[in-house]
């Protein structure tokens, strides 16, 4: 059974019900018990559980996931959040060359690893280059790390859920802007399956793929393109790695053209492995090049017309769609996807 | 000198620090010898009173994680010789299946968690096991074993903070051998600013001691733990001691012409052999004859000997496994 929530509701409800059944689930990480509540999202928990299980800590990042990872390998299952992803570049000596390789270089004598970590992206309201990075990416590139990009409210809880069970380092990575998003979420706990790709919009004459708030932009691009009857199909990525290749060829396949769009710079990044993907396994059905749509290759500006111009959005999926379909863009109307952030951050 | 602890126990201690010097030595000479071990190994020997003095005041269920110059450790903690020789030739019998080697020793049945080759990296995860051993109530500790060059790391700070603010049960276990690699401490560190006040400033509580004597460190750390266990947060040791062979591989620094330290220096340090100090003490109280120290000697052989015979006729790990147990 389903009902609407929003994207910040959903990680609550996921957090609390993982909790609710499993009690070495713990969380820390700067601000997580405050009244601001990682902007709600742990409000919930910290109401239901109390500081014994959700409690501050110094900022000390990369000696935080350590304690976590020591922790996890006594039997706990710590959740550590990063308020912005971009603070866990001083973490990644636990997360890429610990926590990462734990299993694998510890062999048969290796305890398990539960550690998760979720990281926020700043985007909008001038988050600037330091705060609106997305390491996802970055992160999928390591063995051993499983990346998480959830792009809807069902998977913020499904997702949740499903790394709060696993045995294996995880990380969330969530766009602050997609917190208001709202959608429908199961009652139950159901945990999203991971390593799975998800055709969230069916079409047949173009494959539009990415992750996170992509999806919803992408979306947006899909519904704009049918003014000129182009049906595209939109397939969120949803697990950075381990990658469902399958489902994202099988789209590719299908409808011959393809436009990657990604919530990050697109040079050595996630776009750039689905573009290999394409070239490597779908050549011969493509009809077109392939397309990548990411970040301007600069930091993120912060001034409103400059930032505007940073991120991919629906209108440019739209128009890089049109291009490859051989469609011009006379008479569209560009949707914008609703922007409803506000400050102070 | 300190006093002689209990003589079953100081003999106990002292087997096992031969057990360790004569498998380091052993192991040396082939490493040198064959060309067949191929990780770098840095080896404990000069420092084997740190292992056993420290890991001889613990409980088969507290945990230690350690780093580079981990054997010691991991043998003096229970882990299992043959596990490691298997582990540094890289078969699939190693202690970590061949996929770690000498730095990345484990073994969950004895409490050595983990242990790695970046600098500071497991001095966390001890402090978080014990997070969990506070969470969980319990009375167990977890030790986490570096060297001098760690207070060069950040980490350090951020753990010892974290651990003193949570009164957290972990022994931070300082062996300082005054080098980092070939660098002394007089470049590394201003004169006058002692490790040990810096972790005073945290509130943690600790104390610089002898790290050749493995009496004085078995006790220090029996104290230590013993206020661990009462709930009354971390604390801090410092070992002085001193490695014999060069920072990673088998030789002796001379050997290979090095001129970071002299050998005079070296020797001023072999006359103060934690494992000499311990049979003199012995002796000395006639609890301890060469005969029964031959024999100590002669059966250690041996065991290494059949450790590294069957590590060579072990199995290497199946290629086709390369990529299991990733996740
Ligand atoms: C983060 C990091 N930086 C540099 C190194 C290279 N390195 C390996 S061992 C070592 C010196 C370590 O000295 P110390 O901590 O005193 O231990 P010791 O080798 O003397 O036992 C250095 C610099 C490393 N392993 N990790």
């Amino acid at each position: 059974m389903s009902r609407t929530l929003t994207y910040c509701q959903a990680l609550s409800e996921g957090l609390v019900q993982a909790m609710e059944r499993d009690e070495s689930i713990f969380v820390t990480g700067i601000g997580v018990d405050y009244s601001s509540a990682v902007f709600g999202s742990t409000t919930e928990a910290v109401r239901k559980f109390g500081k014994e299980r959700i409690f501050d800590a110094p900022a000390m990042e990369n000696a935080l996931t350590g304690i976590a990872i020591g922790a996890a390998a006594m039997g706990k299952r710590p959740l550590i959040v990063h308020l912005r992803n971009d603070f866990m570049f001083l973490a990644f000596d636990q997360m890429i060359n610990l926590a990462a390789k734990w299993k694998y270089m510890y062999g048969p004598n290796a305890v398990p690893m539960p550690l998760v970590v979720r990281g926020i992206v700043g985007r909008g309201w001038g988050q600037g280059a330091t705060h609106s990075q997305s390491l996802h990416g970055v992160l999928g590139h390591f063995p051993g790390l499983t990346v998480l990009a959830p792009a809807t409210p069902a998977d913020a809880k499904g997702m949740t859920i499903a790394a709060l069970q696993a045995d294996r380092p995880i990380v969330i990575i969530e766009n602050r802007r997609l917190y208001d998003i709202k959608g429908p979420v199961d009652i139950e706990p159901n945990p999203t399956p991971l390593g799975r790709a998800f055709v969230r919009r069916e079409g047949s004459d173009i494959t539009i793929v990415g992750c996170s708030i992509m999806v919803q932009e992408a979306l947006v691009a899909a519904q704009d393109l049918q003014q000129k009857g182009i049906a595209a199909e939109v397939v969120d990525i949803a697990t950075v790695r381990p990658l469902d290749v399958d489902t994202i060829t099988a789209s590719i396949r299908k409808t011959g053209r393809l436009v990657v769009v990604d919530t990050d710079w697109e040079f050595c990044g996630l776009a750039a492995e689905i573009a290999a993907l394409a070239a490597e396994r779908c050549l011969k059905q493509l009809k077109a090049p392939v397309c990548r749509l990411g970040f301007a290759d600069c930091p993120a500006p912060v001034s409103a017309p400059l930032e505007e111009a940073f991120y991919p959005k629906a209108s440019s999926i739209t128009k890089a769609s049109l291009a490859l379909c051989g469609e011009s863009e006379e008479g569209m109307t560009f949707s914008a996807h609703v922007d409803t952030f506000k400050g102070p951050y | 000198m300190s006093n002689l602890l209990d003589p079953t126990e100081e003999k106990r201690l002292l087997r096992s620090m031969l057990r360790i010097r004569r498998a380091e030595e052993i192991i040396a000479h082939h490493y040198k010898t064959e060309q067949q071990m191929r990780t770098p190994t840095h080896f404990g020997i000069g420092q084997e009173a740190v292992a056993v003095g420290v890991c001889g005041a613990l409980q088969q269920d507290d945990v230690i994680f350690s780093h580079h110059r981990c054997h010691t450790h991991y043998l003096a903690k229970g882990g299992d010789l043959a596990g490691l020789v298997a582990e540094l030739y890289g078969r699939a019998t190693g202690c970590s299946g061949g996929r770690g080697g000498s730095v990345h020793l484990a073994d969950r049945k004895v409490g050595v968690v983990a242990t790695s080759a970046i600098l500071g990296e497991t001095v966390p995860v001890a402090v978080g096991s014990a997070l969990a051993f506070k969470m969980d109530g319990g009375k167990r500790v977890a030790v986490t074993f570096f060297g001098d060059a760690v207070f060069e790391e950040g980490v350090i700070y951020e753990s010892l903070n974290y651990a003193a603010v949570n009164g957290l049960p972990v022994l931070f276990c300082c062996e300082n051998n005054l080098y980092s690699t070939e660098t002394p401490l007089s470049l590394r560190r201003k004169s006058g600013s002692e490790f040990i006040d810096r972790v005073r400033s945290f509130g943690v509580p600790g104390e610089v001691i002898d790290g050749n004597d493995v009496g004085v460190v078995r006790e220090a750390v029996a104290n230590a733990v013993a206020r661990l266990r009462r709930g009354e947060g971390p604390a801090y040791i410092e070992c002085l001691t001193y490695r014999w062979r060069e920072h990673v591989g088998p030789l002796f620094d001379y050997e290979a012409n090095r001129t970071y330290r002299t050998r005079d220096e070296l020797e001023d340090w072999m006359r103060r052999d934690p494992l000499a100090v311990s049979k003199k003490r012995l002796m000395n109280a006639s609890a301890l004859g060469d005969a029964e120290y031959e024999a100590w000697l002669a059966d250690i052989d041996a065991e290494v000997a059949s450790a590294i015979e069957a590590a060579k006729a072990a199995p290497w790990p199946e290629v086709r496994l390369i990529l299991e147990g990733v996740l």
